[in-house]
């Protein structure tokens, strides 16, 4: 083994029905560094994490890590933790209702003479763990009492505390705000100092640029190849990630009209739902993209959510295409030709043991009603004419959804609404957590949607994205709508008007 | 050979066929050791009987028709389990309760017995299938609606049904000795009603299953009950349904129960069937976390559990002993359908095949 390496992995292959997952990739992982994994979705990164914890039996291809003889294959999780391999995710897998002390210790209680648990010197070991790691708690309090960030550097500290050779972060700051990917920076680079080796999943660029040494990529379960962060700057990457340059968004063009002489789509009048957004109004004309901006938990889904009927508005008036309507629940909604791509995908999108093809119809097949059913025919061909549309990779139509990449499942989802052949449509986040690639196809998707004057009301979180297609924004702040801002649409614009400074 | 193979193990009613088989392996090697026709257990004759004049006869043809009240419970608790992730305990006392009242209805109230019906059959049918939706409908509203627990709301009706089937009959056995009543728990021809009645309501089911959209949306629901409304689904009509479709089947099961000993017994009918329901839908290989169902398997199960039964009785294993018996090959059946036993199944294989490897 080289000098300072501390976990090799070579020609690692897996392969799940009808896909192959892994084909013969490579990681080395030297002492004391940072190390990104990068890759689009289904390129193979937490199917290659899965393999180093023991999730997953690879099929062919070995790890070694230093110290131990011979190639090291782990069958549970806690194989690899036995040989110092360690996984934070980006859900935290902690016990919110015990204390910060008793998640670190959990399953390794120091123990006294008689076989009580010490808790004395649990406390103070813990106290001792979290202050050398720079982490200000108090330990006894229960874990739920801190941020998410904070909860998943317990997690981290806990996975340090075991004796890790090589720390995994899987996705773990895409919940956090700036601050706390910060504070989390700076742990991971003290861990650094001390020898921890970490691998580090994200989807943000910036953020592999700021702590990271190394980048491996890997795209569509191939080894692209690993570069030292200095020779590979952000174009490169984002080519080598894809395949191709990646000059796509800049054809992204929004139309540029006047939608006030448009017939109006939506009306919304005084619309409301208690403890979630304050009475608001709200006009989308036809062929419309219209933003909505606002930090997380402003009421920007909410409002959406109220339209939809997903949360019934308990105030106000409704009128879809000029007709009063009452939406008690999404079904009546979708009568009226609307949809909706909710924000989390896992709770309120995918049926995640349901097909492809079954998860595309659905809204379709929920609007003709029960005693309509879509003949299996009829099934296929619509599912296969929208796996082509979207691009979906996926081994067949009748792959389990849950199978699929998360970037591939949003598309599902997309498909399933654009079967439905909206008028309207609500997209809530529909590119968090996803690859560049997929992003800029959505986005195209929404110019286009728009062209063929169906209207949109689209949320994310990224700015960027709503100025390249939204040709008017609503700023949220609260639970309430504050303004409109349907010229000179920048980002400098945009963030005023969500702090709340003078507009 | 090997590809056919692996093709017959991913075939979702493998486990369920395979169980079924081994049961009827256990009767043709007792046969055969105890000298007599080994094949005896699918033998099927004809016999004369004074009572019900020439009849099908066979053990196949007892487990088939003892089988019935389960399998027909099979289908409502396969519903319920898919789109609730929970289960209905009170199918067992709901189907006591559907058979007083009907037999009450049948008789008159106060009336112990009797020969004569005091009200067309028809009506006392309807009463029964009527009470039958009234307690699903009830169990349905607390589950889809109040959100209770699925094991709490229908305990209940578990514990309060038969109860209410004895005040029904002022607390006496009612015996409704009736030729007409009789014939659903009796032969059609030489065929065992309850069996024709049960091959109805599973051909009813499958084709409402095949021909709507019913069964995708019970599983969607069952699977992801919040992504399924925003879907445009109704969440709670359809656990309310399945609930309600439950009820019904417990009434169909409370019939047949209680035509064949033509009375309304409030104490023993349907006494523990509730479990062997359940234990259908788990032996037909559904996960009692909800979600994805296979009805067909449940129904395997449920004249698997028929067949143990008939099976333990034919090696003369005493009544009062066979539940132990029973627990044993149950316990063996669910232990080879868990999915760590047949990951563990498939390491051993793979490390068997890649020793042959290095041999060669």
């Amino acid at each position: 083994m080289e000098e300072n390496v501390v976990l090799t992995a070579r020609g690692i292959s897996m392969s799940f029905p009808g896909v192959k997952a892994l084909d013969d990739v490579d990681l080395t992982l030297r002492k004391g560094e940072i190390h990104a994994l990068m890759g689009e979705n289904g390129a193979g990164k937490s199917t290659l994490i899965k393999c180093l914890t023991g999730i997953n039996d690879f099929e062919s291809g070995e790890i070694h890590i230093e110290g131990i003889d011979g190639p090291v294959k782990n069958h549970s999780t806690r194989d690899a933790q036995n040989v110092g391999i360690s996984t934070v995710y980006q859900e935290v897998n902690l016990c919110p209702n015990l204390s910060v002390a008793e998640n670190l210790f959990i399953g390794r209680e120091p123990l006294t003479k008689i076989h009580t648990i010490d808790r004395k010197s649990y406390n103070k070991r813990s106290q001792k763990i979290m202050d050398e790691l720079g982490i200000s708690v108090d330990v006894t309090q229960n874990l739920e009492n801190y941020s998410l960030a904070i909860q998943q550097m317990v997690a981290i500290a806990r996975a340090v505390d075991m004796d890790c050779k090589v720390l995994i972060l899987d996705e773990p700051t895409s919940s956090l705000d700036d601050e706390e990917v910060e504070k989390l920076f700076t742990l991971m680079r003290g861990l650094r100092e001390k020898g921890v080796s970490i691998l580090f999943v994200t989807h943000f660029l910036e953020q592999v640029y700021a702590v990271c040494d190394r980048i491996t990529v890997l795209r569509n379960g191939t080894f692209v190849g690993e570069y030292p962060i200095a020779e590979l700057p952000r174009v490169k990457l984002v080519a080598a990630m894809m395949g191709k340059d990646l000059d796509d968004l800049a054809e992204i063009k929004k139309e540029q009209k006047d939608f006030s002489k448009e017939p109006l789509e939506i009306n919304a009048k005084g619309l409301s739902h208690a403890g979630t957004v304050k009475p608001f109004d709200l006009e989308i004309h036809k062929g419309e993209v219209v933003g909505i901006g606002g930090l997380l938990g402003s009421g920007r889904s909410e409002l959406a959510r109220c339209i939809y009927g997903a949360d019934k508005a308990q105030t106000g008036t409704l009128e879809v295409a000029g007709e009063q309507v009452k939406v008690n629940q999404p079904i009546d909604a979708m009568n009226k030709g609307m949809g909706m791509l909710p924000d989390d995908r896992k709770a309120e999108g995918i049926i995640a043991d349901l097909s492809v093809r079954e998860n595309i119809i659905l809204a379709l097949q929920a609007k003709r009603g029960m005693f309509r059913q879509l003949s299996r025919a009829q099934q296929e061909e619509i599912a296969d004419r929208y796996i082509d549309l979207v691009q979906i990779k996926t081994a067949s139509k009748e792959t389990l959804i849950k199978q699929l990449s998360g970037g591939n499942q949003q598309k599902v989802i997309l498909a399933r609404w654009l079967a439905t052949d909206p008028d309207f449509l609500i997209l809530d986040e529909p590119t968090r957590g996803i690859d560049i690639g997929t992003k800029s196809e959505i986005q195209k998707l929404i110019v286009k949607l728009a062209g063929e004057g169906k209207s949109v009301l689209f949320i994310s979180s990224e700015i960027e994205e709503m100025l390249r297609t939204c040709n008017r924004m609503v700023i949220m702040r609260d639970g309430q709508k504050v303004g409109e801002l349907d010229h000179e649409l920048s980002q400098e614009s945009v963030m005023k008007a969500i702090a709340g400074g003078e507009s | 050979m090997k590809k056919t193979w692996t093709k017959i193990k991913q075939w979702p009613l493998f486990l369920p066929v395979l169980s079924l088989i081994i049961v009827m392996a256990v009767n043709i090697i007792h046969d055969a050791a105890t000298g007599a026709n080994p094949l005896s257990f699918f033998l099927i004759s004809l016999r004369d009987t004074t009572t019900s004049g020439t009849i099908l006869y066979g053990r196949i043809i007892d487990i088939i028709n003892r089988g019935s009240e389960v399998a027909i419970l099979a289908i409502g608790m396969t519903l319920v389990v898919s789109a609730s992730a929970g289960t209905d305990i009170s199918v067992g006392s709901v189907m006591s309760l559907c058979a007083s009242f009907m037999c009450m209805m049948l008789a008159g109230y106060g009336v112990s017995s009797t020969t004569t019906l005091a009200v067309p059959l028809v009506v006392g049918l309807l009463c029964a299938v009527v009470m039958g939706l009234v307690c699903g409908a009830f169990n349905g509203t607390l589950v889809a609606h109040l959100h209770i627990q699925p094991m709490v709301a229908t305990l209940i009706l578990y514990s309060a049904a038969r109860a209410i089937g004895l005040l029904l009959c002022n607390d006496l056995i009612v015996y409704v000795r009736n030729p007409s009543f009789a014939f659903i728990g009796a032969f059609a021809g030489p065929i065992p009603t309850p069996i024709i009645i049960t091959a109805i309501c599973i051909i009813v089911v499958s084709l409402v299953l095949k021909k709507t959209a019913l069964g995708m949306y019970i599983q969607s629901v069952g699977i992801n009950a919040r992504a399924s409304r925003i879907a445009g689904l109704n969440s709670k009509l359809l656990i309310f349904l399945a609930y309600l479709l439950c009820g019904l089947f417990s009434a169909i099961a409370g019939i047949v129960a209680s035509s064949r000993i033509t009375s309304a017994d409030s104490n023993n009918i349907g006494l523990y069937l509730e479990m062997d329901a359940i234990l259908s839908v788990a032996l037909g290989g559904n996960s009692l976390g909800g979600g994805k169902f296979n009805l067909a398997g449940s129904i395997i199960g449920a004249y698997t559990i028929q067949a143990i039964t008939t099976t333990l009785y034919a090696l003369g294993v005493s009544s009062i002993q066979a539940p132990v018996f029973k627990a044993i090959i149950v316990i063996i059946i669910v232990v080879i359908e868990a999915p760590p036993f047949k990951a563990f199944v498939g390491r051993l294989s793979a490390s068997r095949a890649a020793a042959k490897g290095v041999r060669a």
